[in-house]
């Protein structure tokens, strides 16, 4: 690591603040950031914490919406939605490892958008709006390919609102190693319609599968998805699995994601 | 009754105590007074020429010490290799020079370029990154087969080829192999991969060089299998130090699979920087190091053919072997796919031909040597899926074409130059069959399939020799090292016991279990003996542990120093009670004289020994401590079958493993609790082979499996619950305890069981598929049924 400077500020506007400062940058869990500074991959003057800020903490459950704090992490969520939005709260429950999930925080993971990662198919599955100190984005906005959100220099996620579906499912299929998401498809079930988020497969990151989530408005069941597919191109291929197995994936655990809704 | 003391008994491993609660003594754990901090700036690239490197910037910056390069090297030797292997020609293998640091050209990557030595690790990491170096790239040789391709770039310009040696084995007659091909009723012929792999034992290497000015002594700790080997090789071949001299700690080493039986460049490094800095240097790799400096695993490719008679009788088996060395001949690497892949091509069957030709290849990735099995898990696995792929050709059963050319009468003398003492294939396949409840197969593989999955059952045998020996044979073929080992047997007066022992405990347990053969013989408490390993300023010079030797090689040491001891004790206990040495036995810690009641316990011998006042010391030196070296006769041979039961997700291609079971013949077993372990271990090592593991290069030679994010290692929710059997028991016929060795057997024993369950899953859905290269991921088993 090279040497930064600490803050753990108690309110949002203090960490605007702090995050004003040249190559500031917020530390949520520190489960992505950490190892990228222990490897020397990054450079931060300041690291600001944001985990010591109550309102980033806070879970509501209000009018079939939940919101989510920041900085609230994934073992408190698989907690809090357990029975408010038990697929959330199932996907929370399988990031990572228990010291993951005691430490990462919904906010980073979000604001790190790894093209792998849960939460991303989440919020995009759920219509999510991503609160931040300036405004708010909602998911179809928000997300803009590798690694890259709509955030903006100093922003910081302050909450997440998530509407909750009818029903809805993840699945996950785990990339042998990392175990984060080879594929992994949130299929959610709305009165205005059905969403499908795909995350792990896409070149340009999370995605939603738009013909699936027609097939699927017409008739919410698994051989609704008899006959589409999603095109191979455009897919990762690396050592885990080619471009077809990717987009094959897709197919097999939007089905299994729609019987287990 | 199982025993609670002694041989066959089961206590807890006595080391776990302080492993578990953080009292272990780990080489990391070590900080000698005023060290410095060495960061080795290592290649990014597989294959440069080294133009300069210029350190001007990086020594001015705060709190350097020094910066070495290869130049200052350039006096001193480079890593040896300990086997020199003749080819078929009656040449020797080709022998780069290996440095310590790379000098003009770098050869892969992960190589040392540089090392900073500073007071802190985070000071000799800014002054790397301050290190200008200047390079030009050249092709990487990356692939075995263009490697030795006409006009393939070398890793050394100034050998003739990428080529280490060609190496044939067994029958050496083409013509007569050929011939034996010609005439079988049934040839089948596979080409397969045996995936590369990274040990990763959990523990990383640390080295700290210590050199005192007042006495010129050196001391080096460090994470090592074998001290003593460190510290004949670092000081005869790389550093030309007196070994009197040095002294090589290893202390709690937390697993090594191999991987730390090497000398390394990083261990030479820190001894020969602690005397130019004045300072102790220190050394701890992180685990993104680990990737790309310890020794990888594996890495061959074979074509095998097996040739049968009309009766289904192997008539001939030949094999074509590319063997990858990496970039540099490391301490064993050479003997991998040689003496210790080639003399195993025999299996447990009474094929009268086999031929093994093998290629080793010099290619610019991480040096590959010996990890848990060390080519006997390469044979085990050609073999015995050559065998499966016959069985399907055929059409017969693959359990029983394999219990029809089993060997069954012992000695054996195989035709690639082994003798099996003894051994009972039937016996275990008995006993596979029953724990692993085949029988129950065909229900499982209905309910299986009633839930939309393929299920397969696979079979395996696997016969592996351990304790390699004898030395006057070893040598002959090319070892530059004996295969002896030593224990000395230190009674103290009170009647407890020091065992030092060359033998070396990383894993295995040795401090539980070598106590209780000694404490078994004499008949007292296992608590009253303790082992000594792992420092040669302590222990005898013994070669340490690798190859399954530990109790086969170190404990007939320990056996014949011990009774050294009791024939010692016999005569002071015969003086004691005024009888002759002849009538006096030792039974339970007491000395009692044939058809008397007069008895003298342990204790009071032990006590004589050091006080003596009533002691025959005119024939008699007083003292109770004797050492041993023992020089096996031959190998050790356990055998065994192995079965694997796996469930396919047709949709997705992933395997799942439902049942594992061993039966395995290890002689005779002293702590079978350990054996277990031991085998749990080893299964747990090959079915990541078959599954998940994989040291991936690309074209460059970058190794793209470079961390736990894309290295899969297997976790415990990969595993099943395992039937573990080892009650099939011919022992060992040429050592005293009668033990064979149990550390590699899982390792070497799960990987066809695997596949083979898998081709046969695919084959029960009407997939026509005989072969996938391991490792099974689900993409490679969902192309493999779709292609
Ligand atoms: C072993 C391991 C396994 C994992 N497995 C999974 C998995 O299966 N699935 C999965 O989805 N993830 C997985 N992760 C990632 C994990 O979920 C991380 O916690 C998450 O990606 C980052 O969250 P964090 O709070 O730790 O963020 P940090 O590491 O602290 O920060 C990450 C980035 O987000 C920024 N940031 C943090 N908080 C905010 C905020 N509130 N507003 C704006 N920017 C912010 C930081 O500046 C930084 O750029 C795994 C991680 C590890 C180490």
């Amino acid at each position: 690591m090279y040497e930064f400077e600490f803050v753990k500020p108690a309110t949002v506007a203090e960490a605007v603040a702090a995050l004003a400062e040249e190559d500031a940058q917020a530390l949520g869990g520190g489960q992505t950031l950490i190892p990228t500074l222990k490897q020397r991959l990054a450079m931060p003057s300041k690291l600001v914490s944001l985990t010591g800020i109550p309102q980033l903490k806070e879970i509501g459950d209000n009018d079939g919406v939940l919101t989510i704090g920041g900085a609230v992490t994934h073992a408190a969520v698989a907690e809090a939605a357990a029975d408010s939005y038990p697929a959330l709260a199932d996907l929370a429950s399988h990031i990572g490892d228990p010291a993951v999930r005691n430490r990462g925080t919904i906010g980073g993971s979000l604001a790190n958008n790894d093209p792998a990662a849960c939460y991303p198919a989440a919020a995009l599955g759920s219509g999510a709006t991503i609160v931040t100190n300036r405004r708010e984005i909602t998911a179809d906005e928000y997300f803009r390919g590798l690694f890259e959100t709509a955030l903006e220099e100093g922003e910081i996620i302050t909450a997440v609102r998530f509407p909750v579906p009818e029903k809805a499912n993840y699945q996950k299929f785990l990339q042998p190693a990392s175990r984060f998401a080879l594929v992994g498809v949130f299929v959610a079930k709305y009165a205005a319609g059905v969403r499908v988020a795909v995350t792990g497969a896409s070149e340009e990151g999370v995605f939603r599968w738009r013909e699936a989530e027609a097939a699927l408005d017409a008739s919410f069941a698994p051989d609704a998805l008899d006959g589409h597919s999603v095109d191979a191109a455009g897919m990762i291929g690396d050592l885990h699995g080619t471009r077809e197995y990717r987009a094959h994936l897709v197919k097999v655990m939007a089905k299994r994601a729609v019987a287990a809704a | 009754m199982p025993k609670d003391n002694g041989i066959g008994a089961s206590p807890k491993r006595r080391e776990d105590v302080r492993f578990l609660t953080g009292a272990g003594n780990y080489t990391d754990d070590i900080n000698v007074n005023g060290q410095a901090y060495v960061h080795f700036l290592r290649a990014d690239v597989a294959h440069a020429t080294i133009n300069s490197i210029d350190t001007s910037a990086a020594e001015t910056m705060p709190g350097v010490v020094k910066i070495f390069t290869g130049a200052d090297f350039a006096e001193v030797g480079g890593i040896p290799c300990g086997w020199g292997v003749t080819d078929r020609h009656g040449n020797p293998q080709q022998e780069p020079r290996h440095p310590i640091i790379a000098h003009d050209t770098i050869r892969h990557v992960g190589e040392i370029v540089a090392a900073v030595v500073a007071d802190t690790l985070e000071q000799a990491r800014d002054a790397a990154e301050a290190i200008d170096l200047d390079l030009s790239d050249k092709p990487a040789v990356v692939d075995m087969t263009k490697a030795l391709a006409d006009g393939s770039p070398k890793v050394h310009e100034d050998l003739s080829s990428n080529l280490c040696y060609d190496w044939v084995f067994g029958n050496p007659d083409d013509d007569a192999v050929q011939a034996a091909f010609d005439s079988a009723a049934h040839v089948t012929t596979l080409e397969l991969v045996n995936n590369r792999l990274v040990a990763n034992p959990m523990e990383p290497r640390v080295a700290i060089g210590d050199y005192s000015r007042g006495t010129d002594e050196y001391t080096l700790h460090t994470t090592s299998q074998n001290p003593h080997v460190i510290r004949l090789l670092m000081c005869a071949f790389v550093l030309g130090l007196p070994e009197h001299k040095v002294r090589v700690i290893a202390p709690d080493v937390g697993g090594g699979f191999g991987s730390k039986i090497f000398h390394y460049a990083e261990e030479a490094f820190c001894t020969f920087a602690a005397k130019a800095c004045g300072r102790a240097v220190k050394w701890t790799s992180t685990r993104a190091e680990a990737f790309i400096s310890d020794a990888h695993g594996r890495d061959h490719v074979t074509k095998i053919e097996l040739a049968l008679d009309a009766d289904n009788n192997f008539t001939a088996l030949r094999t074509n072997t590319m063997a990858n060395m990496g970039a540099y001949l490391s301490t064993f690497s050479t003997s991998v796919p040689s003496y210790l892949h080639g003399t195993l091509m025999a299996g447990n069957y009474k094929t009268p031909i086999v031929q093994v030709n093998v290629k080793t290849v010099f290619t610019n990735t991480v040096p590959v040597d010996a990890y848990r099995g060390a080519g006997r898990p390469e044979a085990t696995y050609q073999l015995e899926r050559v065998i499966d792929k016959a069985a399907r050709e055929l059409d017969a059963d693959p359990i029983a074409l394999r219990r029809q050319n089993f060997i069954t009468e012992f000695p054996y003398e195989t035709p690639v130059a082994l003798t099996y003492d003894t051994g009972d294939y039937v016996a275990t396949m008995d006993k596979l069959e029953q724990v692993a409840d085949l029988a129950g197969f065909a229900a499982r593989r209905a309910e299986s399939e009633k839930n939309g999955k393929l299920r397969g059952f696979g079979v395996n045998c696997y016969i592996e020799a351990c304790g390699i020996a004898p030395s006057n044979i070893v040598g002959m073929l090319g070892a530059r090292a004996g295969l002896y080992d030593a224990a000395t047997v230190r009674v103290n007066a009170t009647g407890t016991i020091s065992v030092f022992v060359g033998a070396h405990s990383h894993g295995q347990g040795h401090e539980t279990s070598f106590p209780q053969v000694v404490a078994d013989m004499i008949g007292i408490d296992e608590g009253m003996v303790d082992i000594v390993h792992g420092d040669t300023g302590r222990v005898p010079f013994g070669m340490g542990t690798y190859g399954s030797r530990s109790i086969a090689v170190c404990g007939s040491a320990m056996v014949r120093a011990t009774e050294k001891i009791i024939a010692k004790a016999k005569k002071i206990a015969a003086h004691l009670m005024e009888a002759s040495d002849a009538d006096i036995e030792l039974k339970d810690g007491q000395f009692t004289v044939a058809g008397t009641d007069k008895s003298v316990a342990w204790g009071d011998v032990c006590l004589t020994a050091y006080v003596p006042h009533n002691y025959p010391l005119e024939e008699l030196e007083p003292g109770l401590e004797e050492t041993a070296f023992y020089d096996p006769a031959n190998f050790t041979y356990p055998a065994g079958a192995y079965a694997c039961e796996v469930e396919v997700d047709p949709d997705t291609g992933k395997v799942t493993i439902e049942r594992f079971s061993a039966a395995d013949d290890f002689g005779n077993i002293i702590n079978p609790m350990i054996v277990d372990g031991q085998v749990h271990g080893g299964l747990g090592q090959g079915i990541g082979q078959a599954l998940l593991e994989n040291a991936a290069y690309d074209e460059d030679g970058q190794l793209l499996s470079a961390s736990y994010m894309d290295y899969a290692m297997p976790r415990a929710d990969d595993v099943p619950f395992y039937q573990v059997d080892h009650s099939c028991q011919t022992p060992c016929t040429h050592n005293p305890l009668g033990v064979k060795g149990c550390g590699e057997a899982g390792a070497i024993g799960s990987p066809p069981a695997v596949v083979n369950a898998v081709i046969d899953a695919l084959q029960s859905g009407g997939k026509n598929v005989t072969h996938i290269d391991m490792p099974l991921s689900p993409p490679r088993v969902w192309a493999a049924m779709n292609g």
